[in-house]
C-alpha cells in the first residue's frame, strides 16, 4: 500500500469514527426527548412541552447543558482512580460496539470475520466497567445495584449468544456485512421470516434477553429507583452521571441494530422495490451515495422503531423480583434457545 | 510499526501481571489481571487469530474475572490487609514451585518456538478451530465437557443439601 492511499483510508476511517460520534450524540438526543414523550403521552400526560418551542424538543439539550456546568462531585470515601475510570469505561466499552454495526453496504467501520464475537467480547467491558463504579463509589445502594447488574448481564449473555448462533449458523459467517448481505430481496428474505419458526423464536429470546443486558424495564432491577435510589451510579454526578445515561442509550441502540441486522433484514427496504439503485463496481459516486444513503435511512428506521418497541415495554410492565428474573433466563430462556440451536442444526444437517 | 506495538502491549502485559501479585488491594489485582487478558487478547489479534482474541476477552475478561470482582467485592476486602505470609519456609517452597512451572513451561516451548516462522491466519479462524475441535482434538474435547457437566451437578447437588438443612432447622424452631 503506498503512503497516499495508506492516508485516504485513514482519513476515510476517521471521518467514518467522527459520524458515528455524531449520529451517537443526536440519536441519544432524539432517544431522550422520545422517552420523555412516549412516557408522557401512555401516561395520560403531555411530557415536556415548553422548551424550544415545538412539544419541547430541545428538552434534553437543556439537560446536557444542566449536566455540563454542574459541580462534579467525588465521594470522600470512594476509591478515587476507579471511581473516575469507570465511566470512560462503560462508554467506551459501548461505543466500541458501533465499529462493526452495519449501517449500509459500505457504511460499516470495520467488517471483521469475527464481528457479533467482537460485539459479545466488548460488552463484556461495559459488566466490568458497572462493577468498578458500584464497588469505588463505597455506597451500599451502589454495589447493590452493580452486583445485580453484573449477574443479569452475565447471565442473559447466555441466552443472547445461543439465539445470535441461530441467524450465524443459517448464513455460515460471523461477518455482519455477510449475515446482512444474504437477506436481501424484500421482507420474506429476512432471517426472521425465512427460517420461521427458529429465527423467529431466537429474535424473541434476543428482544427480551437484550432488555435485560441493557437494564431496562422490565428487567430494570440494577437501577430500581424505589429500592436503590438510581443503583450503580447513584453517587455520580454532572458530566460522569452524563456518560452513564449516554451509554445507556447508546446501548439501547446498539441492540436494536444487531436485532436488525441479523433478524430484521439490516439496510434492505420490506420491498425491493424501495431499495437504492444497484452498486456495481463501476458505479457513478452518487449512485453509491443515494444506495448508501437509503440504506442507511431503512437500518436506522427499523432500529429506530425497536427502540420505540423497548421505551414501550417499559411504560407498560412492572419490575420483576430478582427470582423471577433469574427463572426466565435460566429455566425458560436458556432451555428454550438450546432446544432451537439443536433444531436448526439438525434442519440444516438434513437439508444439505 | 508493529514491533512498536509488540513491544508496548507486551510490556504493558508483563507490568499489570506484575501488579497483580504486587498490588495490596485485591480488587485492584483482579482489575490488573483483566489489563493482562486484555493485552494477551490483542497479542492474538497480532498474531492473526481474532477468533482467539474473542474467545480470550468473552471467557476470561467477560465471566471468569466478573465472577472474581463479584466474590472479592462481596467479601469487602477494602482495607489492604496484612497477610500472613507464613513464614520463609513456605515462601521458599512458593519460589521453588514458580520456578518448577517456568523450567516445564520453557522446555515445552523451546522446540516451538521459532521466530521466523510465517504467520499462518487460517490457524486461527472459527472454522479451523471447529474443525480441529471435533476431529483431532474430539477426546479432550469431551472429556473437558464431562468435566465441567460434572462440576455442574456438584454445584447443584451441594446447594440441594444445604436448602434442606436449613428448611428443617426453620421446621424444628
Amino acid at each position: 500500500m503506498t503512503f497516499s492511499t495508506a492516508m485516504t483510508s485513514l482519513i476515510l476511517k476517521s471521518s467514518f469514527a467522527i459520524g458515528v460520534v455524531t449520529f451517537v450524540s443526536l440519536f441519544v438526543l432524539l432517544a431522550i426527548w422520545l422517552e420523555r414523550k412516549v412516557a408522557g403521552h401512555m401516561q395520560d400526560r403531555l411530557g415536556p412541552m415548553e422548551t424550544g418551542g415545538w412539544h419541547g424538543w430541545s428538552q434534553t439539550i437543556a439537560d446536557a447543558i444542566k449536566l455540563l456546568i454542574k459541580e462534579d462531585i467525588i465521594p470522600d470515601a470512594a476509591d478515587k482512580p476507579l471511581f473516575k475510570l469507570a465511566p470512560y469505561i462503560v462508554f467506551a466499552g459501548t461505543m466500541a460496539s458501533f465499529a462493526v454495526i452495519p449501517f449500509a453496504a459500505m457504511l460499516i467501520g470495520a467488517d471483521l470475520n469475527i464481528g457479533v464475537y467482537y460485539l459479545v467480547a466488548v460488552s463484556s467491558l461495559v459488566v466490568i466497567g458497572i462493577l468498578m463504579a458500584g464497588w469505588s463509589s463505597n455506597n451500599k445502594w451502589a454495589l447493590y445495584g452493580s452486583m445485580r447488574s453484573a449477574a443479569q448481564m452475565v447471565s442473559y449473555e447466555i441466552p443472547i449468544g445461543l439465539s445470535l448462533l441461530v441467524p450465524i449458523m443459517l448464513a455460515g459467517s460471523l461477518s455482519m456485512g455477510d449475515l446482512v448481505g444474504l437477506q436481501e430481496g424484500g421482507m420474506h428474505h429476512w432471517t426472521i421470516f425465512s427460517h420461521l419458526p427458529f429465527a423467529l423464536i431466537a429474535f424473541v429470546i434476543y428482544f427480551w434477553a437484550s432488555l435485560a443486558e441493557t437494564n431496562r424495564t422490565p428487567f430494570d432491577l440494577p437501577e430500581a429507583e424505589s429500592e436503590l435510589v438510581a443503583g450503580y451510579h447513584v453517587e455520580y454526578s454532572g458530566m460522569r452521571f452524563a456518560m452513564f445515561f449516554l451509554a445507556e442509550y447508546c446501548n439501547m441502540f446498539v441492540v436494536a441494530a444487531v436485532a436488525t441486522a441479523l433478524f430484521l433484514g439490516g439496510w434492505y427496504a420490506p420491498i425491493p422495490f424501495l431499495d437504492g439503485p444497484d452498486v456495481g463496481a463501476n458505479s457513478s459516486m452518487l449512485t453509491q451515495i443515494l444506495s448508501n444513503g437509503i440504506g442507511f435511512f431503512w437500518f436506522t428506521f427499523k432500529a429506530t422503531m425497536l427502540v420505540l418497541v423497548q421505551m414501550w415495554l417499559r411504560w407498560t410492565l412492572p419490575r420483576l423480583r430478582v427470582d423471577q428474573l433469574m427463572h426466565i433466563c435460566w429455566k425458560v430462556f436458556l432451555p428454550f434457545s438450546f432446544v432451537n440451536v439443536l433444531l436448526v442444526s439438525l434442519w440444516i444437517a438434513l437439508r444439505k | 510499526m508493529e514491533l512498536t506495538l509488540f513491544a508496548l502491549v507486551a510490556l504493558a502485559a508483563v507490568a499489570s501481571a506484575l501488579m497483580v501479585v504486587i498490588g495490596k488491594n485485591p480488587v485492584y489485582s483482579v482489575l490488573f489481571l483483566v489489563t493482562t487478558f486484555f493485552c494477551l487478547a490483542i497479542l492474538y489479534v497480532m498474531l492473526g487469530a481474532p477468533f482467539v482474541a474473542a474467545l480470550q476477552v468473552i471467557v476470561y475478561a467477560g465471566a471468569i474475572m466478573v465472577l472474581f470482582l463479584f466474590v472479592v467485592m462481596l467479601l469487602n476486602l477494602r482495607h489492604p490487609q496484612k497477610w500472613d505470609a507464613g513464614g520463609s519456609t513456605r515462601r521458599w517452597i512458593g519460589f521453588a514451585t514458580a520456578a518448577g512451572v517456568l523450567l516445564v513451561s520453557l522446555a515445552a516451548v523451546k522446540g516451538a518456538f521459532d521466530p521466523n516462522a510465517p504467520l499462518q491466519p487460517e490457524m486461527g479462524n472459527a472454522e479451523s478451530i471447529g474443525m480441529a475441535l471435533f476431529t483431532r482434538f474430539l477426546l479432550p474435547f469431551e472429556i473437558g465437557s464431562i468435566l465441567l457437566l460434572a462440576a455442574i451437578i456438584g454445584v447443584v447437588t451441594l446447594l440441594k443439601r444445604d436448602n434442606s438443612k436449613v428448611a428443617t432447622k426453620g421446621g424444628e424452631a
